[in-house]
């Protein structure tokens, strides 16, 4: 069992990268990575939720009828989402609040539903964590990358610390406040999925159709 | 005679084909009640570390409030003494008699003490209002410095809270905070940036008659007694408008001011 299990972890970390190959879950992606803290709790909730989930609904498999089976999947997903959004409420509440509402917006990510649907509804519960896992974790490595950038170029710190001392605190840095805002998480996660596809070029998609190649009208 | 024994009709169900209508409608049922039993528990059990929680972002926020007015720190490190909590009666301006901060509580839980505002009066959109209001008094040797009045409106997204400081004069805003909002993030929310409240402070509140003068203007403040809009949060602005007219107006706090303008307070 050990050495199949590995596979499934390893996968999506890079090469079946849930945010960079199936541009799933990328809502939150942007929303939570102005910051690094922001990016890594959204990242543990999204990780357990996931976990959870996946490990209940494929202990759960056999009995679920398929007519029903998304709305099974998604109440047990919700639930699981409340809870977690009330733990974080009660024991983290600072960071709850910058979350805002993307902590309740788990319960809609597809990146959840992709996997509970694709692979705990056919496998048995210790390998459907363990994808669960890595896939949190893939999706974790691309949060928390995005966030240490934004925050880094966007406040010259990173998880609070300054790192490079901005103009307004007497240092040399001029904070790129582009960085902030919303479409520098878009710029970025192109940057990230052009090099990771330069690097790996059997990821890139195929064209979905050919332009067809007319001769210019004559004159 | 049909097996009543829940075990086996358990077990029944579970090896009856997935696909039938009996195991569909068993399975839903089954899985909605684990959940709701699940949720409700998390909620329950954690009410009261958020509740806390709340109560201590309303303190930390409050002493923001307070560090933000010019002075006010020397002030309180002078005095050597904080703030006096007052539970006062809206209608009548004066003291509330018989009630304490600490049994304040349980004295609104009693729908005896909350009064409704006739729809043309209620500029705050809040519907109903507790006749009582805890309110916080700095006074420095008998004069009253300062006064903090936590209100309540509505805004888009649920009730904002806020609380506004009033100075001495009871004429001038000291300055203002959010300590409660469901606005939309980067839009209605923005109301919580300290910059944006910071355009309270010093700024008239209510006029020699006591008419509430402050209000939030559609986009940049074109007179003293306007504060810079926020782009895109009409409704949140809107909220904050009405809740401060009528929390400052003869139905909110309007009786207390009067009372404290006549020396009786």
């Amino acid at each position: 069992m050990q050495p199949k299990l590995w596979p499934i972890l390893a996968a999506p970390l890079i090469r079946q990268n849930p945010v960079m190959l199936q541009i799933l879950g990328i809502c939150s992606a942007l929303a939570v990575t102005t910051t690094v803290a922001t990016a890594l709790t959204m990242s543990v909730a999204l990780t357990a939720v996931l976990v959870m989930g996946a490990a209940i609904i494929s202990a759960i498999r056999r009995h679920i009828p398929s007519t029903i089976r998304i709305m099974l999947q998604i109440i047990i997903v919700a639930s699981l989402v409340i809870v977690i959004d009330q733990i974080l409420q009660a024991w983290f509440f600072e960071l709850s609040q910058s979350l805002s509402v993307y902590v309740s917006l788990i319960a809609t990510n597809c990146l959840v539903l992709g996997r509970t649907e694709s692979f705990a509804l056919r496998n048995p519960p210790l390998p459907s964590a363990v994808d669960a896992l890595g896939n949190g974790l893939g999706y974790s490595l691309v949060l928390v990358t995005m966030g240490g950038v934004r925050e880094l170029f966007g406040a010259g710190e990173l998880l609070g610390h300054t790192v490079l001392p901005t103009v307004d605190q007497g240092g040399w840095f001029e904070p790129l406040s582009l960085m902030m805002l919303a479409p520098s998480a878009f710029f970025l996660l192109g940057l990230m999925i052009w090099g990771l596809r330069s690097l790996i070029p059997e990821q890139v998609e195929q064209p979905e159709f050919q332009t067809p190649e007319v001769a210019e009208a004559q004159r | 005679m049909a097996d009543l024994n829940p075990v086996s009709a358990w077990r029944r169900m579970l090896a009856m084909p997935n696909e039938s209508r009996g195991k569909t409608i068993a399975m839903a049922f089954v899985t909605a009640a684990i959940c709701a039993v699940l949720v409700t528990v998390a909620t329950v059990l954690l009410l009261p570390i958020q509740a806390q929680n709340r109560a201590a972002e309303e303190q930390a926020r409050m002493e923001s409030l307070l560090a933000a007015i010019p002075g006010m720190t020397d002030l309180l490190a002078a005095a050597g003494e904080s703030l006096s909590t007052v539970v006062i009666d809206l209608d009548t301006g004066h003291a509330a008699e018989g009630v304490t901060p600490e049994t304040l509580p349980a004295a609104l839980n009693d729908q005896a003490n909350w009064s409704a505002i006739p729809p043309q009066d209620d500029a705050a959109g809040i519907g109903t209002r507790p006749d009582l209001a805890q309110i916080f008094i700095l006074r420095e040797s008998e004069e009253i410095r300062l006064l903090i009045l936590p209100v309540v409106g509505s805004g888009y997204g649920g009730p904002i809270e806020a609380m506004l400081a009033l100075e001495g004069d009871l004429k001038t805003l000291a300055g203002m905070t959010v300590t409660r909002q469901s606005e939309t993030p980067g839009l209605g929310a923005r109301i919580e940036e300290p910059a944006w409240q910071a355009q309270f402070a010093g700024r008239p509140a209510v006029d020699a008659a006591g008419t509430p003068v402050i209000s939030v203007a559609r986009g940049a403040a074109t007179s003293e007694y306007e504060v810079d809009g926020i782009t895109g949060a009409t409704r949140t602005v809107n909220g904050v408008n009405g809740m401060i007219r009528y929390w400052l107006g003869p139905d909110g706090y309007g009786p207390l001011l009067d009372a404290i303008r006549r020396r009786e307070f």
